[in-house]
């Protein structure tokens, strides 16, 4: 299969599910609805002296993209499961790994508008300056986000058959990604510090692109075995 | 067929033995390293006192090297070595406890497999 | 099948291993900062080695089950990650009680320290997906111990990368004569238990394999 047509099918997938969004918007509401609570919920647990504790912001801003995260896979391709979507496109004579690819790209726009109204949200009831050094800080969103969903795209697309889908894939997917989180949290608590140190932000931006190298890889090669039946 | 799994039968058989000798390995070394380490390996720091303290006196702000500190700060040794070891031995016995529990249920039910379908054989 | 024949030499040879070890661990030198309590190490490394071999053993059987389609192969992955968890415990419980006393903490999220955890916990959830997930659960899983074994070579070099408190790799290759060999015996001695117990319990999974097909036979 060429590449140009390797891409067409992913970018057919991607319209495909940027269109539903579109016109029911039930996935983008609820999981911005979704994650929203997260940080208030947190807000007001990391609270001292009824202020908000500030250095608590980094690590709740990535607590909110992996549970939102989480939840937006589960309900994407709990939508592919009706109707045996899922079943039609992998009888389409197209290669397997595109049809991640396009899953993928789904979802890393739909987390992408998440993070990008939540992040103002968590500058304003944490009072930190996260917003200061925004190209940094979007560089470790992107980075980290794409590890988080890659990983997430692969489970999620392999649990659609399975018995209690919905608890086994925190389960399986918070061990692996786990460093993702790490490593975006403390680029973000970098970021948060007075004066920044820039070359150990590009440190952790450099070791989250290694693992979104890894986990892509390993998804796009293991996407096809796994999805024979 | 019968055969086949009456042959399977036997074989989880000799597996049981194998795995009651590791249990006995386990067990004997076990042994060992208790007398052991009565003997050898509790030489030093049988200090009756345990844990750490609340300050009795004020707090050192320079780094002390740990066996010049006054005896009640410092922790002895061997009840965690004993737990590490323990621990280690114990979780590999009841390992192999466990094993030898399955494969003893999965031959009982290969033989009662076995059986029918030999019933079913010899009367049809 | 596997090790059929050697099973008997491999378990006098464990036998002698293990009942040699209290001794081996006596005789061997004290360490001059942590004293007694370093004598931990002689079943805290070999319990990792023991670990990460079964976490390869899981990743590579797991790969030839889902690229080749073997079954044998899933009965040694299931083996393998049984394993991974049982000695990863040991690991985790053996190295925080050394801890203790040469840190004077409990625990510490150091690079090592955390990525050894987490490896451990990617082989708790597969035995969780493998229990509860139901059919088609066996290629999801061997998924997860391809992600798995990615993971190994991070944890090995976690602590030759970062600044932890952990210990770096170099201490294994420049261990005095008197430690070096203890620590050898001990880990041929963990690596013994591994095969045999490997053994054992891949004899027990194609057991079940055998017992499924002999009912499915019986309903026809």
């Amino acid at each position: 299969m060429t590449v140009s047509r390797f891409i067409r099918v992913a970018w057919l997938i991607v319209k495909k599910d940027l269109t539903i969004e579109a016109r029911s918007r039930e996935l983008f509401l609820t999981t911005l609805f979704f994650a929203v609570s997260c940080v208030l919920v947190f807000a007001f647990g990391f609270v001292s002296d009824q202020n908000p504790i500030g250095d608590a912001a980094a690590g709740i801003l990535w607590i909110a993209i992996a549970f939102a995260g989480t939840l937006a896979l589960g309900r994407a391709f709990e939508r592919e499961r009706y109707h045996d979507v899922l079943h039609a496109l992998l009888l389409a004579p197209v290669d397997r790994p595109a049809i991640y690819i396009g899953k993928l790209l789904g979802v890393i726009c739909l987390l992408a508008i998440v993070e990008i109204i939540i992040v103002p949200l968590i500058s304003l009831f944490f009072q930190t300056p996260i917003l200061r050094h925004p190209w940094l800080l979007g560089g470790l969103l992107a980075c980290g986000t794409l590890g988080f969903a890659s990983v997430g795209t692969l489970f999620a697309a392999m649990l659609v058959r399975a018995r209690s889908r919905d608890v086994l894939l925190p389960v399986l997917l918070y061990p692996i990604t786990v460093p993702v989180i790490i490593a975006g949290v403390r680029g973000t608590v970098l970021l948060l510090q007075p004066e920044i140190d820039v070359i150990m932000v590009r440190a952790w931006i450099g070791m989250l692109v290694f693992f979104d190298v890894v986990f892509i890889t390993l998804s796009l090669w293991t996407f096809e075995p796994l999805m024979t039946d | 067929m019968m055969r086949l799994a009456l042959g399977k039968v036997k074989d989880v058989r000799r597996r049981k033995n194998y795995i009651t000798t590791l249990l006995v390995i386990l067990a004997t070394g076990f042994l060992q390293t208790l007398t052991a380490s009565s003997q050898n390996l509790l030489i030093s720091s049988f200090t009756p006192l345990v844990v750490h303290v609340a300050q009795t006196q004020p707090a050192q702000d320079e780094f002390v090297p740990i066996d010049e500190l006054p005896p009640e700060d410092q922790l002895p040794a061997a009840p965690l070595l004993i737990a590490a070891y323990a621990f280690a031995w114990i979780a590999l016995l009841v390992y192999i406890w466990s094993l030898w529990r399955r494969l003893g249920l999965v031959e009982r039910e290969l033989a009662d497999v076995a059986r029918r379908i030999s019933n079913r054989s010899g009367g049809a | 099948m596997i090790l059929s024949r050697w099973f008997p030499a491999i378990t006098v040879m464990a036998m002698v291993f293990f009942a040699g070890a209290p001794l081996m661990i006596a005789r061997a030198p004290y360490e001059s900062t942590m004293g007694l309590v370093q004598k931990i190490f002689y079943f805290h490394v070999p319990a990792w080695i023991a670990m990460f071999s079964a976490a390869f053993v899981c990743g590579i059987s797991s790969g030839i089950y889902l690229f080749k389609g073997k079954k044998l192969a899933d009965h040694l992955a299931v083996a393998a990650a049984e394993l991974t968890v049982l000695f990863g415990l040991i690991g985790l419980v053996t190295g925080p009680l050394w801890a203790r006393k040469a840190w004077g903490l409990w625990w510490q999220w150091d690079a090592r320290l955390t990525s050894a955890l987490i490896l451990w916990m990617i082989f708790v959830a597969y035995q969780l997906l493998r229990q509860y997930g139901g059919p088609g659960s066996d290629k999801l899983a061997a998924g997860m111990a391809l992600f798995g074994m990615a993971n190994v070579p991070f944890v090995y070099w976690s602590v030759n990368v970062w600044r932890t408190i952990h210990p770096t790799t170099n201490v294994v290759p420049t261990l005095v004569p008197g430690m070096s060999e203890a620590f050898l015996w001990c880990s041929v001695a963990f690596v013994l238990i591994f095969i045999l117990t490997l053994s054992a319990r891949v004899k027990l999974e194609s057991h079940r394999a055998a017992i499924d097909r002999l009912y499915l036979s019986l309903d026809d």
